[in-house]
């Protein structure tokens, strides 16, 4: 299959037009090397860098040198355990060419790896304000949603279950609400293991995909990365076909109360 | 309840009595868990559990493939004195020992410096004997000043510092991370190890994480120095230690380190020799217990055993090692223990990278930390 994953259904983060539903990182490969097929695979437009991982004295002779010019860098605040530091290594990617897309990401729960959703919308405010691009990493939860919003958030990125579980959207009714009741692009981030777990994020309407681990452990980064895209894209044509309702009782396809308007 | 009360609340003999009594079937039993826990420690160190390592170590991998990824991170120690006051029997830096004594200038830690950041390495790891008297805080201060401009991330391996001494390190942003074994965490043990110099207060020593801790420190690697007492006794207290910070203090980094003492170390003969087969045990099953803690290797380990040990767990490596005061770029001094792994930063990549994993040389830079 070598068509594009979509033609006329366009997303926009931040007035940005989006090709791609399906947003994959640059970390944890085997090596750096395969950046360029992995993202060729997945035709991605927008790729993740942990900016830690750059050195700040020598950008260029990082793994940044592996990342086409016509991909967005999408530098995230892995590391930082307040909002002030998000907002410090926010300033730094933009200061060393990354541009001014940020996905804030504020853990300061070693353990879990949850994020703190009160420092997320703090250092949102200040980088929205700022006028970086801003999705924040959060916990599915209404209420810090709205605040985002409110924030300046560019997009909301919910997490389907906690760091490194695989265990694929274990937060399902609380990012449906996130669906039903925001009105940014819904990102689903974290816990995406397999595939199958990403198509069911798009067929209850997620706008997008961020993984990283689940291509770059894999044995074969890039076949699993035309994996998703296949993924990404079949869950999106169900969501836009109009899935079937997988309610307990049947549903006819013509209206059982019709006859009442004959 | 401090971490010393949960310490004396271990019950030895339960554990190797779980230790013994367990069956193949209780091993199959943890590995097939969701979430492995402090009680399931000692069935994963059991004798049964030696016929269960490939199981073990498949599960390792498996957890740490999905939350490292396939990187490694580097880095190498940077010894500024070997000056001690302490009589630790199994350290060929204890103060009894007629060795050459040496101290870093403040030019020779340039140098030192620049020879060590020449070789690729980002990260550092500062040691320091024990003398407060020779190595006092302003020297310790002032050369990390001087570290701190060649590296983005140091970390410190010295003497037990007070609150207010890690405060004032943290706070000029000379570290970000702190390594403190506590050698042995059997009191009578460390304190017949232990028996003159600042060294011999055991309670302290227990304290030092927290002290950091409570001064923000950012990440902290634990350990007990495998050889003193049974290993299955000091695996309870780390895990129980390394759980206490996890509670405390989450939002501090937490790795864990296994140094093992070889048969033969000088005159010293350690008790409780811990096998090959035995380390990797510890190491798998802390894996399970804690899989989010990074986990370093140390060069006391051969090349071919930190080779193969690499995929089941371990998440940091030192390379282009010296354990000489001045290794790098003066006339070695003794040294603190005969490292068995001898290869450059380069070879420990190309290594690596044949190895199918990824070296990382930064991880941090203290530019990205606000105190």
């Amino acid at each position: 299959m070598h068509e594009k994953m979509n033609t006329t259904d366009t997303l926009y983060i931040g007035g940005n037009e989006v090709t791609s539903r399906l947003i994959t990182g640059s970390g944890k490969y085997r090596d750096d090397r395969i950046i360029k097929d992995v993202l060729a695979a997945a035709e991605c437009d927008i790729i993740t860098v942990a900016l830690r991982r750059v050195d700040l004295e020598k950008p260029k002779e990082t793994f940044l040198q592996y990342i086409p010019q016509d991909k967005t860098l999408l530098p995230n605040t892995s590391g930082a355990r307040t909002a002030q530091e998000a907002v410090r290594i926010a300033r730094l990617a933009r200061e060393i060419g990354c541009g001014n897309w940020i996905k804030i990401e504020v853990i300061n729960d070693q353990k879990y790896l949850l994020p703190d959703n009160h420092e997320t919308v703090v250092a949102t405010e200040i980088l929205a304000k700022e006028d970086f691009v801003v999705l924040p990493y959060m916990n599915a939860d209404l209420s810090t949603a709205r605040r985002l919003v409110d924030a300046g958030a560019a997009a909301i990125m919910p997490l389907g279950s906690p760091i490194g579980s695989n265990r694929g959207l274990k937060t399902l009714e609380l990012i449906k609400i996130l669906i039903d009741e925001v009105e940014l692009p819904i990102i689903v981030d974290a816990g995406i293991g397999r595939p199958s777990h990403a198509a069911q994020a798009m067929e209850i309407g997620a706008d997008a995909i961020l993984l990283n681990t689940a291509i770059a452990s894999s044995q074969d980064p890039v076949r699993m990365a035309r994996a998703f895209k296949h993924a990404v894209w079949a869950g999106r044509e169900a969501f836009l076909a109009g899935l079937g309702d997988s309610s307990e009782t049947a549903r006819a396809s013509s209206p059982l109360t019709g006859f009442l308007n004959s | 309840m401090s971490f010393s009360d949960i310490l004396a609340s271990i019950d030895k003999n339960a554990i190797t009595t779980r230790c013994n009594n367990t069956t193949i079937d209780d091993v199959k039993v943890v590995l097939k868990k969701e979430r492995v826990e402090i009680a399931d420690l000692p069935v994963l160190l059991s004798l049964a559990a030696e016929e269960c390592l490939e199981e073990l170590a498949q599960k390792s991998l498996t957890l740490t493939r999905r939350h490292f990824g396939n990187v490694v991170s580097l880095f190498t120690p940077f010894y500024i004195s070997n000056y001690c006051e302490n009589r630790c029997v199994y350290c060929s830096f204890a103060s009894q020992r007629s060795i050459i004594r040496k101290q870093l200038t403040f030019d020779q830690i340039h140098r030192e410096a620049t020879v060590i950041s020449d070789s690729g390495i980002r990260h550092i790891l500062v040691l320091t004997g024990e003398s407060p008297k020779k190595t006092d805080f302003s020297y310790i201060h002032e050369s990390l000043t001087i570290i701190r401009n060649y590296f983005p991330a140091v970390a410190i391996e010295m003497y037990p510092l007070a609150e207010k001494e890690y405060g004032a390190l943290i706070n000029s942003a000379l570290i970000d991370s702190l390594t403190i074994y506590q050698e042995t965490y059997n009191k009578d043990r460390y304190e017949s190890l232990h028996q003159r110099g600042p060294k011999a207060n055991f309670a302290y020593r227990l304290d030092t994480p927290d002290r950091a801790c409570r001064s923000q420190i950012r990440s902290i690697t634990i350990g007990a120095l495998l050889g003193l007492d049974d290993f299955r006794h000091e695996a309870m207290s780390v895990a129980l230690h390394a759980q206490y910070i996890q509670k405390m203090y989450p939002s501090v980094e937490l790795s864990l380190s296994f140094p093992r003492l070889c048969p033969q170390e000088g005159d010293f003969t350690p008790e409780h020799i811990v096998s090959d087969q035995q380390l990797v045990q510890l190491v798998t099953a802390f894996r399970l217990l804690f899989p989010s803690c990074g986990i370093t290797m140390s060069t006391r380990e051969s090349q071919s055993f930190r080779t193969g040990i690499m995929p089941l767990g371990v998440t940091k490596i030192s390379a282009g090692v010296s354990t000489a005061v001045g290794g790098h770029s003066t006339d070695p001094s003794t040294t603190q223990f005969e490292i068995a792994d001898h290869r450059s930063v380069k070879e420990m990549q190309t290594d690596l990278l044949s190895q199918g994993f990824q070296p990382v040389m930064h991880d941090w830079s203290q530019r990205m930390s606000v105190i």
